[in-house]
């Protein structure tokens, strides 16, 4: 059971700042544990915003994507505006989040 | 102007620009520093920490089948605005003086029936201590930009104090370390990280009031518990045991030298 | 006569330095006490100090007239301590010396007995100038020998400082590498090339 994402946006002269903080471990796969065993890729790969329904941000994470990662986007929108924000990680594991525009 | 002269200016000048530029190379490493500090600060991790610990705080939990919500942290129960504030302090329920991190076993126990000691055997950042550290995260939101204001006056809270400061300057181990040999003046710098002095004000602030934290090098966040059990390790100590008397009495000592100063948690550091 | 005497002999005996002092019953030494637990290789022992680091633990003490003179005691016990190089060789390899003093590791709880000690030197000191990552709690080492020459004297003091540091600053913060076995003789002669090795990039 993944855990919820912060989301912010607000609107200032039709622009639409988006700040998205996720919890994810992000393993790129090149780490070793205590015993020296490498620990299996682990990572948020698919990314997909969309506000009023449609589609304003989409992004393929790669194992270079920090731990816990932030991101941060504008797109021109309105106060108000409806976003949903979901990500798909590589063991097709799922989050949906929503957050209105202030 | 003299050839020579004109030469022994230039060389004179080479020289300063080295002395200036390799003293500014450091400073200029700090500056670098402190500007990823501030573009990091933007999303501190530490906020989804803390919407679990919001989570955590009005779940149901433990054999009691309980929640946290009448939780007395010294300003009433449930109370969690500002209570991190004045931690620690003395509670007449228990008879004494206890951090935040001891006090929440304490509700723990006494409001959910989960067992204090199955936290204190936890591994960091695991299982119960897992869950505690997003309710830590929690509270010390609540006491962001509050002043720190922790009491002395009660004749236990006082005894932790001064114990608080022997055990600062407390000698052992194969290193010879105390905190007092890395904390205890001003300047000091292990490697590139740059150490508070914790005897005086603006050092107890500075350490006490950006503890807890996220970690961003390492993913973790870090409970003040946390940080006083890596620093045994550093010093080579044997391992403090977690909510013990040793860690409230320091605890103590650095919040009430840190009294007045601005609380900035839950903090990032690199 | 005699009886008394030998009565005298072992009180002064049990009070004695040699046979250690007991620990009064207080509520910080209960809590000392109480408070940490063994972990890996770090024993609960060493919560238990010896004359030195308690002389330190009392800043105030240590700087009055009466701890000056304590000082210089305890200073001249810390010197009684240090052996000299077995093989009579003071300087070792500066190539090793130098990974030992970038190395942090050893003598924690998460550190095996087998681990490898560093001197974790750049913790608390600029050695060689090309690394910028170091500390300032100790003086700088930049220039360790090309700055004081390397005649015997030298040697020696460096071998006996960083053997037992308290032999010349009773409350030293470094620690005694020799003493409380943190390095071994070849890395301590490792150490010594890598400040008084005229071919050490420390003495460029």
């Amino acid at each position: 059971m993944s855990d919820p994402m912060r989301i912010r946006a607000t609107e200032k002269d039709g622009v639409v700042d988006v700040k998205i903080l996720m919890k994810h471990d992000m393993e790129s796969g090149q780490r070793k544990d205590a015993s020296g065993k490498l620990i299996p890729a682990w990572f948020i790969n698919m990314l997909n915003v969309k506000a009023q329904g449609k589609d304003v941000f989409n992004a393929e994470f790669g194992p270079g994507v920090s731990k816990d990662p932030f991101l941060n986007f504008k797109y021109k929108g309105s106060k108000g505006d409806k976003l949903v924000v979901n990500w798909i990680d590589t063991k097709g594991d799922k989050r949906t989040d929503e957050a209105t525009v202030s | 102007m003299s050839k020579l002269l004109m030469k022994r200016i230039q060389w004179i000048s080479v020289l300063a620009l080295m002395c200036w530029s390799l003293q500014s190379f450091s400073q200029s490493t700090a500056d670098d520093i402190a500007k990823y500090r501030e573009m990091i600060a933007d999303g501190n991790p530490s906020e989804l920490y803390e919407m679990a610990g919001e989570a955590l705080w009005k779940k149901s939990a433990g054999p009691k089948n309980a929640s946290l919500e009448k939780c007395n942290l010294g300003l009433g129960p449930g109370v969690v605005d500002g209570a991190a504030a004045q931690l620690p302090r003395y509670f007449k329920d228990t008879n004494r003086v206890q951090d935040l991190e001891s006090r929440l076993m304490t509700c723990m126990e006494t409001l959910q029936g989960i067992s204090a000691q199955s936290i204190i055997d936890a591994k960091f950042g695991e299982g119960p201590k897992k869950d505690m550290d997003a309710i830590v995260a929690y509270v010390v939101t609540h006491s962001k930009g509050k002043k720190v204001q922790v009491s002395t006056a009660h004749p236990q809270e006082k005894a932790m104090y001064e114990m608080g400061k022997q055990a600062f300057y407390y000698e052992a181990g194969p290193f010879d370390f105390s905190c007092a040999s890395c904390h205890g003046s001003n300047g000091k710098r292990i490697r590139l990280q740059d150490l508070p002095n914790l005897t005086t004000h603006e050092g107890a602030i500075a350490g006490w009031g950006s503890w807890p934290a996220y970690r961003v090098s390492s993913g973790q966040f870090w409970t003040m518990q946390q940080r006083l059990n890596d620093c045994f390790r550093q010093q080579r100590f044997p391992f403090p045991i977690y909510g013990s008397d040793v860690t409230i009495a320091l605890s103590m000592y650095m919040a009430k030298n840190a009294n007045g100063g601005m609380i900035q948690t839950p903090g990032l550091k690199r | 006569m005699k009886f008394f005497l030998s009565i005298l002999l072992a009180f002064a005996w049990f009070a004695s330095p040699v046979y250690g002092q007991q620990k009064p019953d207080t509520p910080f030494n209960r809590m000392m006490k109480d408070s940490f637990r063994s972990q890996g290789i770090a024993g609960l022992d060493r919560i238990v100090q010896d004359a030195t680091q308690r002389f330190c633990s009392n800043p105030q003490f240590a700087a009055s007239p009466a701890g000056l003179k304590k000082a210089e005691e305890l200073q001249k016990l810390n010197m009684e301590t240090i052996a000299q190089p077995s093989d009579g060789q003071y300087l070792g390899d500066w190539k090793s010396g130098e990974a030992i003093a970038q190395s942090g590791r050893g003598d924690t709880w998460s550190d095996s007995a087998s681990t490898t000690n560093g001197g974790g030197c750049y913790n608390c000191h600029q050695i060689n100038q090309k690394e910028i990552a170091y500390g300032n709690i100790g003086p700088s080492l930049w220039n360790y020998g090309k700055n004081r020459g390397y005649s015997q004297e030298v040697i020696t003091y460096t071998w006996n400082r960083i053997s037992n540091s308290k032999a010349y600053n009773a409350c030293s913060n470094m620690p005694r590498f020799a003493h409380f076995k943190i390095l071994d003789q070849k890395q301590i002669q490792d150490v010594m090339a890598l400040l008084l090795d005229p071919a050490s990039p420390v003495n460029q």
